[in-house]
């Protein structure tokens, strides 16, 4: 088991390497000069290339990318051209928003996707089922600004019963919070419990098909206990993937939803940063979601073994 | 030459897709509906401009944010376009978008998926740079590449189309892993066969099912994210209306005029949702194992 892990964080290094250079080509082989863009229109060449010298923009590609790694080794992602604030007191600040956000709306989403699955794969060709289908299918057609819109017109400035827009940090006041977290949550939960529900229902119809579903009602194991104890477990494999692959989809709907709901997050502080070309910033920021997804799906391929005692490494 | 054992197997993926239409008839209301829905939603944005009673960048000072009226049917925008105008010629670009993404990204990963499946040594190496393309989120990819190369049209379609084509190379890359073994590749393999007459041959024609199926996935996704990145700033400039930067216009007047956001959004779920229904359909009908190979 140690062993496996080992093996997987190993083959991690490769997939964030490439990584790493394919986000540094990214931003120095496109047109645009960092240094005109913090020089402003005024500038003279010789000014622009006082802070190319500065920067280091001068320097052969390859050195500029070992000083970049060297950094990242030493935990400096560099400080944004445009605030001067080093990009990782930027995250830090940053970064609570996303998490809350983001960790409610799995939590969230697991807990409706899962049982809305399970019953649609239980009333097969239903109108449970159908229903069931119908929204995932829906879930995956609207996007999800109109979606999160459409939530604040309709609860926020319709029925008024929550803000419109903002984020309080639990902390501060966890009621507040929740007033205003609600909304993002739902809206990106949409996309997420479409996804995961999807997914439930087709690993289920599979597993209620065994022999040892039937073995297992017909000794007269309750209903509830067939489902969520024999089926469940024995199809949770492919409903933890999707929930790892569907964190990229997560990553691309915070982004979006933060800026809907106006939410002070990373994903904000990513976008904000590409479009100003702030070029520290979004070399870390890509950098990082990427190792953060590579991550949550290298810790759930090693939960399988937990949840499904047969995969053995 | 191989065509003693080939044909059968090569060709039965080509003429399932080829009765496809027929088989689609078969079937119950949901495809159906679909499927009229989106030729329509084609036919109105292929003749847009036969029929579209205003330039739909006609800027009009004086009819800024109006309601429905005869001469606007869906009111006008903040500048004074046109809406309907607006919205079924965004239509034309959304959907190319869509095609256009699909169709590069398909190509460019069934090049890319043949050679990895079938070369062992250029497989190691492509399948990293696959695994770390598909590491990066594909929305900031895409807003990236967008932000660094421009609001072009052909830009946005490449940002949308480069975080597709691992997801492409991998799906054809496991179809030529399990066909490469079988008789028929390696008989070709024996008699002599030229390494491109073999991948295209053999192993191409198994692809097309499943890349069909996938093809329309990624034309509905585009579409979206195509959406998203007007939405975020990083979109096709507005004189080249879309669906997705007449809402990222329209809302900053949403709580004035949310029609802005409502048509096009409207427009865009249903197309989306039809070509969505039409993947699932054809999947379903083409090879009903595709259904474990997605998960």
């Amino acid at each position: 088991m140690l062993g496996y892990i080992l093996k997987r964080l190993l083959a991690v290094v490769p997939v964030i390497t490439f990584v790493a250079i394919f986000v540094f080509l990214l931003l120095r082989l496109t047109p645009g000069d960092p240094a005109a863009i913090l020089a402003g229109d005024a500038a003279t060449p010789a000014q622009l290339e006082k802070i190319r010298t500065s920067l280091g923009l001068n320097d052969p590609l390859l050195v500029q990318f070992g000083t970049w790694i060297g950094q990242l080794f030493r935990g400096d992602l560099g400080i944004s051209l445009i605030s001067n604030i080093p990009v990782s007191d930027m995250v830090g600040q940053r970064i609570w928003p996303t998490i809350n956000i983001a960790l409610m709306t799995i939590i969230l989403s697991v807990l409706l996707a899962v049982p809305m699955g399970v019953i649609a794969a239980w009333k097969h060709r239903t109108w449970a089922d159908y229903a069931v289908m119908s929204f995932s299918v829906l879930g995956f057609s609207v996007p999800v600004f109109v979606i999160g819109y459409i939530f604040i017109q309709v609860f926020s400035i319709e029925l008024r019963w929550l803000p419109v827009q903002g984020y309080t940090p639990p902390t501060e006041d966890f009621g507040k919070f929740l007033s205003k977290a609600i909304l993002p949550c739902l809206t990106l939960a949409t996309i997420y419990v479409a996804l995961i529900a999807r997914m439930t229902r087709a690993s289920m119809l599979e597993v209620l098909g065994e022999d040892y579903v039937r073995t297992a009602r017909a000794k007269g194991v309750s209903e509830t206990l067939v489902l969520f104890r024999h089926a469940l477990r024995n199809a949770a494999v492919p409903i933890l993937t999707i929930i790892g692959t569907g964190f990229a989809l997560l990553i691309s709907g915070v982004v979006v939803t933060e800026s809907v709901f106006n939410i002070p997050g990373i994903g904000r502080l990513t976008v904000d940063a590409i479009l100003a070309r702030d070029y520290p910033v979004i070399q870390a920021m890509i950098l990082l979601t990427s190792a953060i997804y590579v991550f949550i799906n290298l810790m759930i391929d090693v939960a399988y073994s937990i949840i499904d005692p047969r995969i053995r490494y | 030459m191989s065509a003693a054992n080939a044909p059968v197997s090569r060709l039965q993926p080509v003429l399932g897709l080829l009765s496809l239409p027929l088989r689609l008839r078969k079937l119950g209301g949901g495809p159906m509906i679909a499927a009229i829905v989106l030729i329509i939603i084609v036919i109105a944005a292929a003749l847009a401009p036969l029929y579209i009673p205003h330039d739909p960048l006609a800027i009009n000072a004086i009819y800024r944010l109006k309601g429905p009226s005869e001469m606007f049917l869906l009111g006008t925008d903040a500048y004074g376009r046109d809406l309907f105008s607006r919205v079924v010629m965004g239509g034309r670009v959304s959907l190319f978008i869509g095609v256009g993404a699909a169709v590069v990204s398909v190509s460019l990963g069934l090049a890319i998926g043949l050679v990895s499946g079938f070369f062992r040594v250029a497989d190691s190496i492509i399948m990293r740079i696959m695994d770390s393309l598909m590491a990066i989120p594909s929305i900031l990819l895409a807003i990236a590449l967008v932000a660094l190369n421009g609001p072009s049209l052909w830009s946005v379609i490449a940002a949308i189309t480069l975080p597709e084509i691992p997801r492409v190379v991998r799906l054809v890359r496991s179809v030529v892993l399990t066909v490469r073994e079988e008789p028929y590749v390696e008989a070709a393999v024996a008699l002599g066969s030229s390494m491109p007459k073999i991948l295209w041959q053999h192993l191409m024609p198994n692809t097309l099912a499943p890349l069909t199926v996938q093809g329309t996935y990624i034309c509905a996704s585009a579409i979206l994210t195509e959406a998203i990145l007007s939405f975020l700033g990083a979109g096709v400039s507005t004189e080249i209306p879309t669906w997705g930067n007449i809402m990222a216009e329209g809302r900053l007047y949403f709580q004035i005029k949310p029609s802005l956001i409502f048509w096009p959004g409207l427009m865009l779920s249903l197309c989306i949702l039809s070509i969505n229904l039409l993947g699932d359909t054809a999947r379903d009908l083409l090879d009903p194992r595709l259904r474990k190979r997605e998960a």
